[in-house]
């Protein structure tokens, strides 16, 4: 059998193994430019049939696999993640989820970016499209996407996070499953306020409405204290916008729930009250001591350890834990971690630059000696507001308090055998 | 090198050098000045009044994008429509995803959302009598995105009989009540006096 067919075993060994991860994508064919060296070397070194089976069993390739005695592909027009490495989104009907546990810093790779949309993904001709921004103002105006690309740009680092991101229940959890809808990019476009400046917004103006072109034509009422910070963003980690994440143009608001950010926006519409759209009524607000809360538009600090994690397995002796916080509000300005179940809690370090309204990484040196034990994290922001447990929250809120806007302390047990769990808790 | 100048490498040399220190100096300087230029261009008084960028949309254009309906009644076209049509066109358009009667079944999943159940609170599920606070949002909400597989494809009056009938079948009005951009806006929702603006704003206190 020749090096050409081993290489293809090789990729159907990486797809067998995505499917035991029941992932849904496989990666593509390798291609000839891929296997040319690979190919080069078979015409010199057969290999034989059994050796190939070796290769299925895992067995490391040898004299084969030696980058120092093999050329290796050329320059491509487009690079590719190493083909041992297979980061992948969780996808549902409706969302799919980061996975935090395999990312060694901030920045979000755009392709692994969440997504929560309300009726799919929507595809949009950027030679066609427009903005429009009308209502209270002095001159009603449409913009192309060359014209907001015309006027001065503004780039920021923040995270964007779904208003209903926190799942529990088992045991069996990964930072993904619990925690995977946020993510973080830089965002380039142009401030809104700039584009207000043109159309000239009336002073009695306190709302507006910002609309999607996607098949929901997705709406929400934004007050006037998110104006300053929101952008018209149309580039994301130095490219166009994803598909996934509004392209061509989408609004950020640095630190508002998620579906607040409207992907594909289209249209502004000046007003001085909020339209009470059903993504502000009947979803995104939550039952608080009998009531339902709405307008909940800046997310609380929270914090999550991403190592160790479920379901890997660490050993006695020096471990990192590594993790992100992040708030809605602010900069983060701390970090503690506890490695005994909370009794007592440490500082983490910090990894500058810590930016306002994104996600930053911390680490906390720890000697584990073995004993079974849980581990956490809480982040406390600018504002001196300390991420809660999942306790004080329904203290503050009842019983009853929904999905949206939960952002409670959660905690990893440690195994004596060194396995991590997430330590799920009820509060019904 | 030598080839080039013969008989002068240190000359050569020194020339470079300074040329290049030259050159360092020029760019330290320049650094300097365009440094302090950015920093007064980003002062907005720089800008002009308008950039002229864009132009002005035409009542027609804002217009055809123009639906979105405000609790009083702001946006609500012509035409009406009643109970009786609007169970009729949710047999047809809504059924599939919504169910029957548009109740929660125990052991069955629907695609969609329960839309019916009674006006109490503490009822589950969440729906139209129980949770949303204005009618408005009915219409708007189901002319702009439903049904699911065709959105955008209600006619008016198909929205107006829809929402008389998904009000009715969740108790809020009577089955011989007639929808129109004058009655909808005078439905006062069960859930309204339930609705509080979120009184979160960070500090220590956990809300």
């Amino acid at each position: 059998m020749t090096v050409r067919a081993v290489l293809k075993l090789n990729n159907n060994e990486v797809m067998e193994e995505n499917k035991k991860n029941k992932l849904e994508k496989v990666p593509g064919r390798i291609s000839r430019r891929t296997l040319l060296g690979g190919a080069l070397a078979a015409a010199i070194i057969p290999v034989s049939s059994s050796f190939a089976k070796y290769i299925q069993a895992g067995v490391p390739l040898g004299p084969v696999n030696d980058p120092t005695k093999t050329i290796g592909p050329g320059p491509s027009i487009l690079g590719k993640r190493s083909l041992f490495e297979h980061p992948v989104r969780k996808p549902s009907d409706i969302s799919s989820r980061t996975p935090l546990q395999d990312l060694y810093s901030t920045i979000t790779p755009s392709d692994l970016h969440f997504e929560r949309h309300h009726a799919g993904v929507a595809a949009i001709d950027p030679n066609k499209y427009e903005l429009l921004i009308h209502g209270m103002v002095d001159r009603p105006m449409k913009f192309t996407l060359a014209d907001l690309k015309k006027f001065p740009s503004f780039t920021r680092i923040c995270f964007l996070e779904c208003a209903g991101n926190f799942r529990t229940g088992k045991e069996e959890m990964t930072p993904q499953d619990i925690l995977g809808l946020t993510s973080q990019s830089e965002w380039t476009g142009v401030l809104l306020s700039t584009l207000l400046r043109e159309v000239g917004v009336s002073d009695k103006a306190s709302w507006f409405l910002a609309e999607g072109s996607d098949a929901s034509l997705m709406t929400r009422s934004i007050p006037r204290k998110g104006w300053d910070e929101a952008i018209i963003a149309y580039g994301q980690n130095g490219e166009a916008l994803r598909p996934e994440q509004g392209y061509p143009a989408r609004l950020l608001l640095p630190g508002w729930e998620g579906n607040t950010n409207v992907k594909w926006i289209r249209r502004i519409e000046i007003s001085d009250q909020p339209f009470m759209t059903r993504e502000e009524t009947s979803k995104y607000t939550y039952p608080v001591n009998g009531k339902i809360r709405m307008f909940s538009f800046e997310l609380d600090a929270r914090s999550i350890i991403t190592f160790p994690s479920f379901p890997q397995k660490v050993e006695r002796g020096w471990i990192e834990i590594r993790g992100i916080a992040w708030s809605g509000r602010g900069k983060i300005i701390k970090v503690d971690v506890s490695t005994d179940a909370g009794r007592t809690w440490d500082t983490a370090k910090l990894q500058e630059p810590v930016l306002d309204k994104a996600h930053t990484y911390f680490r906390y040196l720890w000697q584990w000696n073995g004993d079974a034990t849980e581990i956490l994290s809480r982040a406390i922001d600018e504002t001196g507001y300390t991420q809660p447990s999942l306790q004080q929250l329904v203290a503050a809120r009842g019983k009853d308090l929904g999905g949206y806007h939960l952002n409670p302390v959660t905690s990893w047990q440690i195994k004596n055998d060194g396995s991590v769990l997430f330590k799920p808790e009820d509060w019904r | 090198m030598k080839k080039n100048i013969p008989g002068k490498p240190i000359r050569f040399i020194m020339v470079i050098i300074c040329a290049l220190m030259a050159i360092t100096l020029m760019a330290l300087q320049g650094n300097s000045v365009v440094s302090h230029r950015q920093r007064k261009m980003q002062d907005t008084n720089q800008w002009p009044v308008t950039f002229g960028f864009g132009r002005t949309a035409t009542v027609a254009e804002i217009s055809l994008w123009d639906i979105t309906i405000r609790p009083d009644g702001k946006g609500l076209p012509p035409g009406e429509g009643d109970v009786a049509k609007g169970k009729a066109i949710y047999a047809l358009k809504c059924v599939a995803c919504h169910g029957e009667n548009g109740r929660e079944t125990p052991g069955v999943k629907l695609a969609g959302p329960a839309l019916v159940s009674d006006t109490s609170f503490k009822s589950k599920p969440k729906t139209i009598g129980n949770y949303w606070p204005y009618a408005t949002t009915l219409f708007d909400y189901m002319r702009r995105t439903m049904p699911y597989n065709l959105p955008g494809s209600l006619t008016n009056n198909e929205v107006y009989s829809l929402t008389a009938f998904l009000l009715s079948a969740n108790q809020v009005i009577k089955p011989d009540a007639v929808l129109n951009a004058q009655t909808l806006p005078r439905v006062v929702m069960p859930a309204k006096k339930l609705f509080v603006v979120d009184d979160r704003k960070g500090g220590p206190e956990v809300k």
